[in-house]
């Protein structure tokens, strides 16, 4: 089985936000949850860069290492998914994950807490695929309709481009030999099996 | 279970940004004239990097992408500018390693040092028996505030065990169904009962914080150990050193577990950085399961392990005779007050032991 990833190439992201709609419409996401965000850096200045983030799928998980109640879990493809039901909302994923990427609506006690939400690369959840509760819950199961997620499919540069980390780090490898220098690509690493 | 090393995770991040040495100024970033090898898009992909690449334009500013870098977010919070933190790896360790072994260690430590003790020392009992002389020790105020602190803390700390210690101890055997019940019960009644513990300890705080500072008795208690080792019964006033010990120790403890536990139900109010939510979460936990630890020798004392202490929290009410060995001075200080009270219950032992109770 392959390993899915994104990549997103800072190199070329123009913060145009196109990710983040995408993902907000295509899974419902409710309101103050963004499952993916794009970040500037040096906004307004010269060396601008943005990059745009979602949850990485790490091969090696904090997430799943920390949960209380052990409801997060990687598939076969190597996506993290997790399961809303056993979730109490702890916030522990969001502690222990490097890139903020776990996110909590605002319903849970004292209006802080509801049960976490995160990026699904377009793979649903533990529900019935393609069922209504699968959707409610989690959002679209594109991967089931042999789609990739949403946010890389529009990108409108291909900096964000998602699929199986083998195919991304040719096209990314492709790139920095055209332009003739490396670096400046962000995800790939950590959603693959890389440890020294 | 899996988890990430540190290091694995650190040269991950390193690696994202696979950057040079140097760092010319600001360049184009199309392919230039002299790129390094020429590639029809789509058709031959390079299976190698060539040598001769340049550094990246932006080296540095990916650099900083591993150290905590904040940007510009367009979306309402500002906190999601946090591009990567790798304190979480360290957290999490600590977590499970530190606070979760050595809080084990202490609870199941304490639990055997107890079970010795009673096999060793048995029951605490009255010397001089039971006089069926009671006195009033707390009022029922008092015997209210302290089992509302008692009983929210135990519902805490049980449901705080489930936190740290279910996934590895119950999730096996209840399955997730109900593992999954049981933890989001255990949360609520966390975070609710929170606050019936503070209110309980602002109770016994204002109640007894004037019978707990030091006196003149303290220190020949503490010389002679209390009598717990030793035979005979050092004075003592209303509460003995062994008791405010553990007064200022739920005082102070209690407090700081308000507090941090409020940190945590309440994310990101009081600071905003993960860090000291990461800091809090670990104080919290270590304290908590630390405070259980020491309060089982508090449970014991006040049940199985001493003649009529019980009483004490229950009615109200305790035999004279037990109180004269345990806290003499505050004793004579009622007596002198009050008078002698009437026997009212069957002495067990002493002169008035064959005789009817005088109503
Ligand atoms: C004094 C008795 C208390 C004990 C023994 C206790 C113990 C614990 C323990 C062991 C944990 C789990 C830590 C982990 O799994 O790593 C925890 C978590 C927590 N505690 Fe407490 N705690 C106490 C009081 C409080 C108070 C007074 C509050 C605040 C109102 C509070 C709020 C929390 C919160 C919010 C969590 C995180 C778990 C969650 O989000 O549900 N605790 N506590
Ligand atoms: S990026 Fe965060 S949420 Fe996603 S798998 Fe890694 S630790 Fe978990
Ligand atoms: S918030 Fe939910 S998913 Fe995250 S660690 Fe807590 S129980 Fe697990």
């Amino acid at each position: 089985m392959g390993k899915m990833a994104f990549l997103c190439d800072g190199d070329r992201c123009i913060e145009c936000n196109a990710c983040v709609t995408a993902c907000k419409n295509e899974n419902e996401v409710p309101w103050g949850i963004n499952r993916r965000r794009v970040v500037t850096i040096n906004d307004g200045l010269a060396d601008e860069k943005s990059l745009s983030v979602a949850c990485m799928h790490c091969s090696d998980a904090p997430c799943v290492a920390v949960c209380p109640t052990n409801v997060i879990y990687t598939t076969a493809d190597g996506v993290v998914l997790h399961d809303k039901d056993g979730c109490i909302g702890c916030g522990y994923c969001f502690y222990a994950c490097p890139f903020g990427a776990p996110q909590y609506p605002q319903k849970g006690n004292f209006g802080s807490r509801g049960k976490m939400d995160k990026c699904t690369f377009c793979s649903g959840g533990p529900e019935e695929t393609g069922s209504q509760e699968e959707f409610s819950k989690y959002g679209r199961n594109r991967v089931a309709e042999g789609k990739l997620p949403l946010c890389a499919e529009m990108c409108s540069t291909k900096a964000l481009i998602a699929g199986d980390a083998d195919v991304l780090s040719d096209i990314f490898r492709q790139r920095v030999v055209e332009r003739g220098f490396g670096g400046g690509s962000y995800g790939l690493t950590e959603s693959r099996k890389q440890r020294t | 279970m899996i988890r990430p090393t540190l290091g694995g995770v650190l040269a991950a991040l390193a690696l994202v940004v696979l950057m040079a040495v140097s760092v010319p100024a600001l360049a184009d970033v199309r392919p230039p004239a002299d790129a390094a090898v020429a590639v029809t898009p789509g058709q031959d992909i390079p299976q190698s990097l060539p040598s001769n690449l340049k550094s990246n334009p932006a080296a540095q500013l990916w650099q900083g992408v591993g150290d905590g870098t904040v940007g510009r977010v367009s979306i309402p919070d500002p906190q999601a500018g946090r591009l990567i933190q790798t304190s979480g790896m360290e957290w999490l360790e600590f977590r499970s390693e530190v606070i979760g072994f050595w809080g084990m260690v202490a609870v199941l430590g304490m639990v055997t040092a107890l079970t010795a003790f009673f096999m060793i020392r048995g029951r605490i009992k009255i010397d001089s028996g039971r006089s069926g002389r009671l006195i009033q020790r707390f009022k029922r105020v008092e015997v209210v505030g302290h089992w509302l602190t008692a009983i929210s803390f135990l519902l805490l700390a049980l449901t705080g065990l489930v936190m740290l210690y279910g996934r590895d101890l119950l999730l096996p055997w209840m399955g997730p169904a109900i593992f999954a019940g049981v933890a989001e019960a255990g949360k609520y009644a966390h975070n609710f009962g929170g606050f019936a513990f503070m209110a309980g300890l602002v109770m016994i705080f204002v109640m007894w914080v004037r019978a707990n500072v030091w006196d003149r008795y303290d220190f020949n208690w503490i010389l002679k150990g209390g009598g717990l080792l030793s035979k005979g019964h050092p004075p003592a006033d209303k509460f003995n050193f062994g008791q405010k010990t553990v007064f200022w120790m739920v005082t102070l403890v209690g407090v700081a577990l308000s507090l941090s536990g409020l940190n945590l139900l309440m994310p990101f109010w009081f600071t905003s950085d993960i860090e000291t939510m990461q800091l809090v979460q670990l104080i919290h936990a270590g304290l908590g399961v630390g405070l259980f630890a020491l309060m089982l020798a508090h449970i014991y004392i006040g049940s199985v392990g001493m003649e009529s202490a019980f009483d004490a929290m229950s009615t109200g009410q305790v035999d004279i005779n037990w109180a004269r060995e345990h806290h003499s001075a505050w004793v004579e200080r009622y007596v002198a007050e009050h008078g002698e009270p009437p026997v009212t219950q069957p002495p067990t032992k002493g002169p008035g032991a064959s005789a009817q109770p005088a109503e």
